[in-house]
C-alpha cells in the first residue's frame, strides 16, 4: 500500500513571499514578484521528505478570513473544507504584528498550524530581533524562521511539517480573549453550532462568525460540497483529492 | 437529514446569532485582535539600531510624491523602452543574416535530393522563412525588455505604479485597485483578468476587466516596438531615432491609459454606475531581487514563452498561410481574394486588407498577429531575402506602407479585442455571455471608431 500523502496549505499576507516559498519547496517555478495579489487562484505542487510524500498548496495572500473578496474566501473555505494536514502561515518578520493578525484567525480555525517567520535576513539588516521561543509558547504552535529566497530554515521547517502531519507534535493554539459581551454570545451559540453542525468544523470559530453575521460563510456551510464546483477547475482537482 | 431542515436549522441559528451580537460586534472582534497580535509582538520582538531611516520610505517619498510621480514613472518606461530598441537593431540583423544562411543550405539540400518545388515552397518558404522571420524580429526586443521589466518588477516598483495611478482611477468611478490589475495587464491581460478578483465590488471588478484590456500585454509589445522603431521616427538618426521610438511608445501606452480611464469613467457614469469604494494599497518594501536569477528567469518564462507562443501557432499559420496562398481560385489565391475581400474596410481604417485579416487569423494569440502579416505579405509574391529590419521595412513599404499604416496598426492593436485566452477568462470570471461579448465588442469599436478617425483626419490634413 502507498503511503499516504499529506496536503500542506500556505496562507499569510499578499507579499510575505509565500509563492518563493512554495518555489523552494516543490521546485516548481510558479511566478513571483514583489507586488501584492500575486497569487489569486491556489497553485499545487509536490514535496517529497524523510519518505513522505507532501501536496503543498500555494493560497492566495490575505489580510485576514473574513470573506471581504473572491481569493479571501478561497483561502477561507479550503481551511474549512479541505481541512490540510498542515497550515503554514507565512509571516513577514519584518511586519509580524500586523502578519499575526492573520495567523491568529488561522489559529481559531485549525490546531496544526506551523508559523514560518520569513524574511528574517532583511529584519536582520534592519535591526529586528524576534524571539521565536517565546513566540512559539505564546501562540502554543510551533515557530521556525526561514528566509525563502535564501533557502534558510528550509530543512527545519520539512521536519516540523513532518512532525506534525505524523502527529508527533501537540499544539495548544492560542485563543484570543474577546470582550465580554462577545464571549457571552459564543457560549451561547457554541452547543447550539455543535449541534447542527457536529465536529466536523471549528465550532467556536463558526459561532465568532455567525455573530459578526457572516453570511457567506454560512453560504458556504449550507451546501458544503458546492463551494468546490463554484471556482471551476482551479478547485475540481482539489475535491477529488480528499473528500470533504 | 433532508437539505430544507438543515437549512431551517441554520437559519435559526443565524437569527439567535443576530439576537446574541452587539451592534459593533466586528470593531469588538478587530479589536480584540490587534490587541492580541501588538502584545505578542511587543513581548517578542525587540529593534536594535534603529539609526536610519527606512529608505523604502526616503525613495516613496520622492517617487510616489505628486510632482514626481508621473514623470519617474514616464522616464523609467522611456529608458527601458530605449534600452530595448537600441539594443534589439543591433543583434536583430545578425539574426537574420544567420537564417539567411541556413536557408541557403536549405535549398540546396532539398535541390540534392530532387524534392519536388511544392515541398520546397511549403517547408523551406513557408514554414521557415516564416518562423525565422518571427524569430530575427520578435527575439531581440523580447529577450531585452522582459528581463528588465522583470528587475523592475521584482524590485517592487509595480505597487508604486499602481499608488500613483490610484486617484486617477478614484475619480474615474472606479476601484484604485484596478491601476493594480491594470499593472499586471503589462504582463498578461487573460492573468490580470484573473487579478481582478481581488476587487471586491461586482461592479468596480466588472469595469476592471472591461478595460485591463487597454494596455499593452506580452503577445502586442513586440509589435508596438517593432513597427514603432520602423516606421515612426524616419527623418531621425542615430540616438535620435531610438529615442523617438521609446517615446512613441511610451505615448501609446498613455494614450491606453487614457482610454482605459475613459472608459472606465464612462462606464461608471451609465451602464455600471456606482460609487468607488475605500481600501488600503499596502506598498512592499523595495527588495533587491536576485538579478541573476531574475534575468534568466525572465527569460525563460517570458521571452521562450512568448517566443514558442509565437512559432508553436506562427509555423502551422505559416503552412496555412502558404498553402492558402498558393491555393488558386480563378485567376487569384485564397489568401488574396479573402485579403481583397477587407480590403476597403480594412482601408478607412488606414491599414489593408492582410493586416485586418492578420489580426484577425491572430485572435488566438496576440503573438502572432505579425508573423500571419509578414507569411501573408510574404506569399503574395515579394519573395525577399529575410535578412532583418531593413527589408523588413522594404517589405511593408513595398505592400503601401506609410507611417498612417503604421500607427493605425498600433492603435489597433493596443485598443482591439482582447485574445482568446482572455476571452476565455473573462467568459469564466463573470459566467456571462452577454459581458464577454461586451468585452470582446466595446475594445473593438473603439479600435474602429480610432483608427477610423485617425485614417480620414490624416487623408484630409493631406499628411499622407
Amino acid at each position: 500500500m502507498m503511503d499516504k500523502t499529506y496536503t500542506v496549505a500556505l496562507m499569510g499576507n499578499p507579499n510575505t513571499g509565500k509563492s518563493t516559498l512554495f518555489n523552494v519547496l516543490t521546485g516548481l517555478r510558479q511566478h513571483t514578484g514583489n507586488w501584492p495579489g500575486k497569487t489569486v487562484t491556489h497553485a499545487e505542487g509536490e514535496c517529497r521528505h524523510r519518505g513522505t510524500l507532501y501536496r503543498i498548496v500555494d493560497l492566495p495572500g490575505t489580510y485576514s478570513l473574513y470573506s471581504n473578496s473572491a481569493d479571501e474566501e478561497v483561502a477561507r473555505d479550503f481551511l474549512l473544507f479541505q481541512r490540510p494536514d498542515v497550515t503554514i502561515v507565512v509571516v513577514d518578520a519584518t511586519a509580524l504584528e500586523r502578519n499575526l493578525n492573520l495567523a491568529l484567525q488561522v489559529l481559531e480555525m485549525t490546531d496544526r498550524v506551523i508559523i514560518a517567520i520569513n524574511l528574517m535576513d532583511e529584519a536582520k539588516k534592519k535591526g529586528i530581533h524576534i524571539n521565536t521561543k517565546k513566540l512559539a509558547a505564546k501562540l502554543g504552535v510551533p515557530v521556525v524562521p526561514i528566509s525563502a529566497r535564501n533557502r534558510e530554515g528550509i530543512d527545519a521547517l520539512l521536519d516540523t511539517v513532518d512532525a506534525m502531519a505524523h502527529g508527533r507534535i501537540n499544539t495548544n493554539p492560542l485563543s484570543i480573549r474577546y470582550s465580554p459581551e462577545i464571549e457571552r454570545g459564543i457560549a451561547k451559540l457554541l452547543p447550539l453550532v455543535k449541534d447542527v453542525m457536529g465536529d466536523t468544523y471549528p465550532a467556536r470559530w463558526i459561532a465568532l462568525r455567525l455573530l459578526d453575521g457572516d453570511t457567506s460563510l454560512l453560504q458556504a456551510l449550507k451546501q458544503p460540497p458546492q463551494p468546490l464546483i463554484k471556482e471551476g477547475n482551479a478547485y475540481a482537482c482539489c475535491g477529488s483529492v480528499k473528500s470533504v | 437529514m433532508p437539505a430544507a431542515d438543515l437549512s431551517n436549522q441554520f437559519d435559526q441559528l443565524m437569527n439567535e446569532a443576530k439576537s446574541l451580537a452587539p451592534a459593533d460586534t466586528r470593531e469588538q472582534i478587530v479589536s480584540a485582535i490587534f490587541q492580541t497580535s501588538a502584545a505578542l509582538s511587543q513581548e517578542c520582538v525587540t529593534h536594535t539600531a534603529v539609526a536610519k531611516r527606512d529608505r523604502t520610505e526616503q525613495i516613496d517619498r520622492i517617487v510616489t510624491s505628486k510632482r514626481w510621480g508621473f514623470p519617474i514613472m514616464l522616464a523609467l518606461l522611456a529608458a527601458v523602452l530605449y534600452m530595448t530598441i537600441a539594443g534589439a537593431n543591433v543583434f536583430s540583423d545578425s539574426l537574420a543574416r544567420l537564417f539567411g544562411t541556413i536557408e541557403t543550405y536549405l535549398t540546396m539540400a532539398f535541390q540534392a535530393i530532387h524534392a519536388p518545388d511544392w515541398l520546397h515552397g511549403l517547408i523551406v518558404l513557408g514554414l521557415y522563412r516564416g518562423t525565422a522571420w518571427v524569430v530575427s524580429v520578435m527575439l531581440p526586443p523580447m529577450a531585452i525588455f522582459f528581463p528588465v521589466f522583470a528587475l523592475l518588477e521584482n524590485y517592487g516598483y509595480l505597487p508604486r505604479v499602481a499608488f500613483n495611478m490610484d486617484r486617477l482611477f478614484q475619480k474615474a468611478g472606479a476601484h484604485g485597485k484596478q491601476s493594480l490589475t491594470m499593472a499586471m495587464g503589462f504582463g498578461c491581460n487573460a492573468a490580470a483578468i484573473m487579478s481582478t478578483r481581488i476587487i471586491e465590488s461586482p461592479r468596480e471588478r466588472m469595469l476592471a476587466i472591461l478595460t485591463n484590456n487597454f494596455v499593452p500585454c506580452n503577445g502586442r509589445w513586440p509589435t508596438l516596438i517593432l513597427l514603432s522603431s520602423l516606421f515612426m521616427a524616419a527623418g531621425y538618426t542615430g540616438g535620435w531615432k531610438t529615442f523617438v521610438t521609446a517615446g512613441v511608445v511610451v505615448a501609446m501606452v498613455l494614450f491606453g491609459i487614457v482610454v482605459t480611464l475613459t472608459v472606465s469613467w464612462v462606464l461608471s457614469k451609465t451602464a455600471l454606475r456606482g460609487i468607488p469604494t475605500h481600501y488600503t494599497l499596502e506598498l512592499p518594501p523595495y527588495r533587491r531581487p536576485k538579478i541573476m536569477e531574475t534575468i534568466i528567469r525572465a527569460t525563460l518564462d517570458k521571452s521562450l514563452y512568448v517566443l514558442k507562443r509565437a512559432v508553436t501557432v506562427a509555423a502551422p499559420a505559416g503552412v496555412i498561410t502558404w498553402i492558402l496562398a498558393n491555393l488558386h481560385i480563378g485567376d487569384t489565391t485564397a489568401l488574396a481574394a479573402f485579403a481583397h475581400w477587407l480590403d476597403p474596410f480594412a482601408k478607412a481604417l488606414g491599414l489593408d486588407g492582410y493586416i485586418l485579416m492578420a489580426f484577425i487569423l491572430g485572435l488566438p494569440a496576440n503573438e502572432i498577429v505579425v508573423p500571419i502579416l509578414l507569411m501573408g505579405y510574404l506569399s503574395a509574391g515579394a519573395l525577399i531575402e529575410a535578412d532583418g529590419l531593413h527589408s523588413l521595412k522594404q517589405l511593408l513599404l513595398d505592400h503601401g506602407w506609410t507611417w498612417l499604416t503604421a500607427l493605425n496598426m498600433m492603435l489597433f492593436s493596443l485598443l482591439h479585442y482582447p485574445c482568446g485566452t482572455t476571452l476565455v477568462n473573462i467568459y469564466k470570471e463573470t459566467k456571462s455571455a452577454k459581458w464577454t461579448f461586451v468585452a470582446f465588442a466595446l475594445p473593438t469599436a473603439i479600435a474602429i471608431a480610432v483608427t477610423f478617425t485617425t485614417a480620414q483626419l490624416a487623408r484630409w490634413l493631406g499628411l499622407v
